[in-house]
């Protein structure tokens, strides 16, 4: 009698701690490194820094949420940078040939999910590995972009320069973009669909077994084209907002964003081999290289090459964590 | 007639047909479009023309391959390789650099051992990720993939170095025997891993370890001895490949060096006909497709579109052999064919039914 209660009350606690370690740990560490900033640089503690932290980084937060849903499944999405990158670039040329904004702006959100939903096709259909389908994605996004222009082309459009101009904010002067406010939003759809509907469930069963979610008679096939299609639409969106950012589009923009994306994601607790993770952990991912980016400006005297090191360095340890966990729940 | 047709099968089912094929058409398009396109010429003792400068320029990728194949034959991936040609590139130049004789052959293998050195460390960091802690390849491989540029700019400290010294630039643009050394290199290197898994058992235990590795442990092979070792080939493959490409422009530029010759390098060993699944390789095939590449890569400058929008070329290159690779695919291919034209079906059944 009591033994069982002790094994229960043993097996009770690493359940619970196993699903939210990651995340708790990227918690920790980001106040961690906010408490550094705060302890060692004065102007770290203003609001608006944090506010800064999520205007540079919007774009990557709404990319990030897409790969989520595709490493969720247990896949990888490479062709996010280039697609972000196409797209900024198709607004901007669209735009320079006066196209309207509205216009403009239908096209450069179907591009991206058309993309990805091709791609989860060729996934799906003829089982090629999505390292490599995606990889040709990345190849065929980037080529279009020069394929568009070899050059940069800027925006002069009046109602991307008014949303990349405006200011949200209170009136003693601290405020955050329009982009923001979209990345929220994007953060709070995906949150609700991976935690509320059958599709989000279904996403977390095919990371978990996909076999098994295929004997359970769950539509594997459509939730894995969909999740790639989802993926398109996140990097689509991404680069809108890159483009309220920059004001222009450059072929060689988001180079390696791929890489960001994915640490920021595996930062945030999802494990890669997918089934387990939250949208709120990608977030955190998010701000924590946002923060690193920061306390290395503040610095100074640190390079920006740091900032790949550093990044580096905390994949490993939440690889590690995440390695050691699943081996202690074995 | 029906003999034609079985050896015509037989040849197209080969895996190495159609990357063969496509290369071949890829150069006789070029010849047809650029007739100096295949002519060789001697100067100066050494030979010169368009397809020596394929090869010459292919060395590096087909390094990355060889040690690649081996990875991906244990079932791994190594994603690192581009950011250790940019570190090995730069600690070299770095050393050659500060060297008191740039000229001097001790000065230039030192430096060569040092950053040869500095790679097997970064592929033994490889292994133990993969083989000891068990880690992802993929994810593995993706630490270093991003911090091997800090790395690499840090060795540099942001700067390019450039060297100006004669036997370094030799590893690029030199020449023995009238061929290109790199080239030399190259085939050496393919020679030597040829000879170490197909004249020994090595290569039987790599596939036998990609096939299944738990299978391989007990049946009495060291799979996560061997899971090691691939990543360290593969490290020091890459390190040479990066002394080619710095030699090659005689600096180091840690952010450019490498830069995608990963991707390359998986495209070059799929083209070949590896599965990415790992238990099977060919380093023939990984020659062939690194050629394919670097001649779809000259064919595209040649025609002068920017370098950027070959990528679309290589795109429909990749899902193009993919999708002759799937299974899947040649299914849904031959279901349509035969559904369309019904007659061919019955015979080819008859066919199919004689052999058995």
């Amino acid at each position: 009698m009591s033994s069982t209660s002790l094994t229960t009350g043993r097996a009770w606690r690493p359940t619970l701690a196993r699903r939210h370690v990651p995340v708790l740990a990227t918690l920790a560490l980001l106040l961690v490194m906010y408490g550094i900033g705060v302890s060692q640089y004065r102007a770290f503690s203003g609001i608006q820094v944090v506010f800064n932290v999520f205007i540079d980084n919007g774009f990557l937060l709404v990319v990030a949420v897409g790969m989520t849903f595709v490493i969720l499944t247990g896949g990888i999405d490479l062709s996010v940078g280039s697609v972000v990158a196409m797209t900024a670039m198709v607004s901007a040329a669209l735009l320079q040939d006066g196209v309207p904004a509205a216009l403009v702006l239908v096209v450069a959100l179907l591009i991206g999910p058309v993309l990805g939903f091709l791609m989860g096709c060729a996934i799906h259909f003829f089982d090629i590995q999505p390292f490599i389908v995606t990889l040709a994605g990345m190849f065929f996004a980037r080529g279009m972009c020069t394929f568009i222009s070899d050059s940069s082309i800027p925006i002069t459009d009046g109602f991307w320069t008014a949303v990349s101009q405006e200011r949200i904010g209170d009136p003693r002067g601290n405020f955050v973009s329009v982009s923001v406010l979209i990345a929220f939003a994007v953060v709070l759809v995906a949150a609700y669909v991976l935690a509320y509907t059958r599709f989000g469930r279904t996403v977390y069963a095919i990371g978990g077994s996909s076999q098994s979610a295929l004997l359970m008679g769950l539509p594997v096939g459509r939730t894995r084209i969909a999740v790639y299609t989802v993926s398109g639409l996140c990097s689509a969106i991404g680069g809108i907002l890159l483009s309220f950012y920059t004001l222009s589009g450059a072929p060689l923009i988001a180079v390696g964003m791929e890489l960001d994306v994915i640490a920021a994601v595996v930062i945030g607790g999802t494990v890669l081999t997918g089934g387990s993770g939250y949208v709120f952990g990608t977030v955190l991912g998010v701000l924590v290289l946002g923060v690193i980016q920061t306390l290395i400006t503040f610095d100074g005297s640190l390079n920006s090459w740091w900032t790949r090191i550093v990044i580096g360095g905390l994949l490993f340890a939440f690889i590690l964590l995440q390695r050691l966990i699943g081996i202690r729940f074995k | 007639m029906n003999g034609v047709a079985d050896r015509f099968r037989r040849l197209t089912g080969h895996r190495l047909f159609w990357p063969a094929l496509v290369l071949v058409a890829m150069i006789a398009a070029n010849a047809i479009h650029r007739p100096g396109f295949l002519s060789i010429e001697v100067k100066n003792g050494h030979l010169y023309g368009t397809p020596i400068d394929i090869l010459r320029l292919s060395a590096p990728l087909i390094l990355v391959a060889l040690g690649m194949t081996l990875v991906i034959a244990t079932g791994g991936i190594d994603l690192s390789v581009g950011s250790l040609c940019a570190i090995s590139g730069a600690i070299a130049c770095l050393y050659i650099s500060e060297a008191p004789d740039q000229n001097s052959l001790a000065s230039v293998f030192t430096a060569l051992a040092l950053a040869v050195g500095a790679a097997l460390v970064l592929g033994a960091w490889n292994g133990v990720l993969v083989a000891v802690i068990g880690i992802q390849p993929i994810i593995a491989t993706l630490i270093l993939m991003v911090a091997g540029r800090g790395l690499a700019q840090l060795v540099t400290e942001g700067q390019i170095i450039t060297v100006n010294s004669g036997p370094y630039r030799a590893i690029g643009l030199g020449h023995v025997l009238t061929l290109p050394l790199a080239i030399v290199i190259a085939l050496a290197a393919a020679l030597l891993v040829a000879a170490f898994t197909r004249r020994t058992a090595l290569g039987l235990i790599v596939e036998s370890v990609g096939g299944n590795a738990e299978a391989s442990r007990l049946a009495g092979i060291r799979s996560s001895r061997t899971v090691f070792l691939v990543y360290v080939v593969s490290a020091a493959c890459a390190a040479l490949a990066g002394f080619m490409m710095t030699a090659n422009v005689s600096s180091a530029d840690g952010n450019a060096a490498g830069l995608w010759v990963e991707l390359d390098a998986i495209l070059a060993v799929v083209i070949g006909g590896t599965s990415l699944a790992g238990g099977r390789f060919s380093l023939g095939g990984t020659i062939l497709g690194a050629l394919l590449i670097q001649t779809l890569t000259t064919t595209v400058y040649a025609m002068n579109i920017s370098p950027q929008t070959s990528l679309l070329f290589k795109a429909v290159v990749v899902i193009a052999v993919c999708l002759i690779q799937s299974p899947a695919f040649r299914a849904t291919l031959t279901r349509r064919r035969r559904g369309g034209a019904p007659r061919p079906e019955l015979r080819q059944r008859e066919k199919e039914q004689v052999p058995a």
